[in-house]
């Protein structure tokens, strides 16, 4: 009994975990982008004081939408369709989209955004 | 995961920015000898405790069934003297060694107390709110006094005399690098000396619990060579910079019009509150909010928007930010170098 239920936590935690990196790749193939590194930036930029994101420690901000399940979006924005380009030109340059919006242009390149949209999309 | 262990090795390394062991100065560097000496010598003490007390475990048992109880426990008139005698000797060596570690513990808070001639030796007074570190290099020429907040720049090989206060309740200044703990007592000055030997970055906390974000109140010493620290010095007594963009000025409008200037200062510009941190030089301060995030634009606009989400409790408002204009406010105060 015991052992049947540590062999079924064990399987759940490898589909959890090949789940995990396979929704990376997902994302890594459908932007150019390196989600990890895509992590970094956006701590490094200081989007969590505003949005709620999973896996970037201290990302409670309440100000912004919760980035979770962002990939399953239709609008990003409220606005432009979700695909990779619009994303990361959302993030670049919101005000260019919105120019009411309270989301500032934080000087994101173009290949920090590519891979912020990259670990974003890799969300669940 | 990669992901995960650069997380934990910055943490790591960041740590290390903070640790008592770790002295980066002479002052810390006698409290961390007194402690190695107290370790090994206490822990001597312990293993020789231990020795003893295995000792009668691993005697041979005399038989209960072979002697009457009486007997056994009866000592005869020799061994009585000679363990009184041994008591004794315990006793005073006890007594010998606690005076010794007394003598060592008055020695070393002597010397850590302060330099023995106050030459070459620069005053800075800090006084503590909840929750952020007011910082203050006094000047007899007014026009030199500096104000910061959260950042305490200090020579390299040089003591610094810190005089402490707080505005509301007791905190405690404390960079474990540095130098031991010292209160910061409303209506009265305390005072500590700092000394950094080599350059750094060294992070003190506050270690008196003051209220719901004391965790939240930490403070960055940076230790540099003279030189550096002559220009960071000439160049915080200037008046924070002129607009350089059409964008920062509007930032600056928005700034001086809104609440903001309530609790605010920023030198050559009308703001003059005195409630919260002072933002002459803000840009040039490497945290926001007593070390709670890192200073970037990012962070400063989700800070402005909504103080309360990230520090809950904390003394600064949330004022109401047209959302067109925190663009122009982040970058107005970014430039603030
Ligand atoms: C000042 C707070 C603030 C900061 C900082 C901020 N955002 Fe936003 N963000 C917002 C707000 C508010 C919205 C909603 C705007 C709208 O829909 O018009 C938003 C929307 C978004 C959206 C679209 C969400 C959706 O569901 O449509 C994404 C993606 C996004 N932000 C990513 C980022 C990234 C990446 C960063 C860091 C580089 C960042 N944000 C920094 C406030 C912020
Ligand atoms: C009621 C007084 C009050 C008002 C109004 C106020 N603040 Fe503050 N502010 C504070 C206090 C107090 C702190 C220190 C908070 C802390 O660290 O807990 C602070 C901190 C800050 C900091 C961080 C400073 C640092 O070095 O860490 C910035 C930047 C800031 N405020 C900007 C603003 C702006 C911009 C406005 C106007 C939109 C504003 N504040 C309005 C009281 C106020
Ligand atoms: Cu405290």
């Amino acid at each position: 009994m015991r052992n049947s239920f540590a062999a079924l936590a064990l399987f759940a935690a490898c589909v959890a975990a090949s789940c995990g990196s396979s929704a990376k790749q997902n994302a890594a193939a459908i932007t150019g982008g390196d989600p990890d590194r895509g992590a970094h930036h956006i701590a490094r930029y200081g989007c969590g004081s505003c949005h709620a994101i999973p896996g970037i420690s201290g990302a409670h901000g309440l100000v912004g939408p919760p980035l979770a399940g962002i990939g399953r979006r239709l609008y990003v924005g409220g606005s432009l369709p979700n695909e990779p380009a619009n994303l990361e030109h959302w993030v670049r340059d919101p005000h260019s989209v919105n120019e009411k919006t309270v989301m500032p242009n934080l000087g994101v390149t173009a290949r920090d955004a590519t891979d912020i949209a990259a670990y974003l999309y890799s969300l669940k | 995961m990669r992901c995960t262990t650069l997380a934990i090795l910055t943490a790591s390394a960041l740590s290390a920015q903070q640790s008592a062991v770790d002295a980066a100065g002479s002052y810390a560097a006698a409290i961390r000898s007194l402690g190695t000496f107290f370790l090994i010598l206490l822990g001597l003490i312990f293993l020789i405790v231990i020795a003893l007390a295995l000792i009668p475990l691993t005697r041979r048992h005399r038989g209960i069934e072979q002697e009457p109880l009486e007997q056994t426990h009866q000592p005869s008139h020799g061994t009585e003297t000679r363990l009184g005698t041994m008591v004794g000797i315990a006793t005073a060596v006890t007594i010998l060694i606690l005076f010794g570690l007394v003598v060592a513990s008055v020695s070393v808070g002597k010397s850590i107390a302060g330099p023995s001639t106050h030459a070459n030796s620069i005053a800075v007074e800090i006084t503590g709110n909840q929750w952020w570190w007011y910082v203050r290099y006094a000047n007899l020429d007014p026009s030199r006094i500096v104000v910061t907040a959260n950042e305490l720049h200090i020579p390299v090989g040089r003591p610094v005399m810190i005089r402490g206060s707080s505005n509301d309740v007791i905190h405690s200044f404390w960079v474990p690098n540095l130098q031991g703990k010292r209160d910061l007592i409303p209506s009265r000055i305390t005072t500590l000396w700092l000394q950094a030997d080599r350059p750094g970055r060294y992070r003190g906390q506050c270690a008196e619990f003051c209220g719901l974000q004391h965790a939240h109140m930490a403070l960055w010493v940076v230790a540099e060579p003279a030189v550096q620290f002559e220009s960071w010095m000439t160049h915080q007594i200037e008046p924070s910079v002129a607009p350089s963009s059409p964008d920062e000025q509007r930032g600056k409008e928005v700034f001086l019009n809104s609440g903001c200037v309530l609790c605010h200062a920023i030198q050559g510009t009308p703001a003059n509150g005195q409630v919260g941190p002072d933002l002459t030089h803000f840009a040039s301060r490497m945290t926001l909010a007593a070390g709670t995030l890192p200073n970037n634009k990012g962070n400063l606009s989700g800070w402005i928007a909504d103080p309360q989400t990230i520090k809950p409790g904390t003394k600064m408002a949330t004022v109401p930010v047209k959302s067109e204009d925190m663009q122009p406010l982040i970058d107005y105060l970014e430039s603030l170098r």
